[in-house]
């Protein structure tokens, strides 16, 4: 069943961060273990038609991660960084690179905060912080792209269901 | 087959969006504009044109020269560029939903 939950980004126009913010039907302590355990990170953390596995987690200060996303094709995409804190059950700090990209060196700063709310739920705040305002909107623009692949990929689906007929 | 006008396809070209953004940062003449591009004059010319088409681009003369402007206005108002963005989160944290409600 789908939730109410709504997600909401706020991306302050030429500031270098954002903030991802939803609410969970949960208790803290099983949303902290959601992003906290790499056995169900995987099956939710990459896109849906990608498979995710992690290489590396150590959810510890100076621990490190690293995991991998592969396309049916077989391409792969790393992604990794440095633990700095994970405080049960209230706060996840760490270093984000995507591999992917040009250039080395585009590090974000991450940190989800996990608050309890009445009647056994809980709200998420992730605060991304980008060395610039250009590697921001870059990774907002990346989901844009990824917005224009996701309706490519419906209509694929549609003509070829068109096609059938 | 229509072929679509929107925000989108506008900006699901690399050098679409290098447009894009230079002219929001200036507004520029067409040979400025060509002299970033290693392409053709006609290859920028056609994404121009569909830029103007997806009218996030529009065209004012000033003086002699005619100098391309970026419709900020249109770019708030065909599509709010943080909607996918929030999408692809929403998506995901749609299956952590289910998740979670396993692991109860």
């Amino acid at each position: 069943m789908k939730s109410n939950n709504k997600t909401e980004i706020i991306a302050v126009q030429g500031k270098q961060e954002l903030f991802i913010i939803r609410e969970f039907d949960a208790p803290r302590d099983l949303v902290f273990k959601a992003f906290s355990d790499k056995d169900i990170l995987v099956k939710w953390i990459g896109p849906r038609e990608l498979k995710t596995r992690y290489e590396k987690f150590e959810p510890y200060a100076g621990g490190s991660y690293r995991y991998l996303q592969s396309f049916p094709g077989g391409m792969e995409f790393g992604y990794h960084g440095v633990c700095h804190e994970h405080t049960s059950p209230e706060r996840v700090i760490n270093t984000f690179e995507f591999e992917g990209l040009p250039e080395k060196g585009h590090v974000v700063l991450e940190t989800a905060r996990f608050e309890e709310l009445p009647n056994s739920r809980t709200r998420v705040t992730v605060q991304s912080v980008f060395q610039s305002v250009m590697d921001r909107d870059a990774m907002i623009q990346a989901g844009m792209e990824r917005g224009v692949l996701d309706s490519h990929i419906k209509l694929d689906e549609i003509l070829a269901e068109l096609i059938l007929k | 087959m229509e072929i679509r006008r929107d925000v989108f396809q506008a900006i699901a070209d690399p050098t679409r969006r290098i447009i894009l953004s230079l002219i929001a940062i200036h507004p520029m003449t067409p040979n400025a504009l060509a002299e970033h591009f290693e392409t053709s004059r006609q290859a920028v010319s056609k994404h121009i044109k569909i830029l103007t088409e997806c009218q996030l681009i529009k065209q004012e003369q000033s003086g002699r020269e005619n100098y391309y402007h970026f419709n900020a206005n249109k770019m708030k108002e065909v599509a709010d560029w943080l909607d996918p963005f929030r999408k692809m989160w929403e998506d995901k944290f749609d299956r952590l939903d289910n998740i979670l409600n396993d692991l109860k």
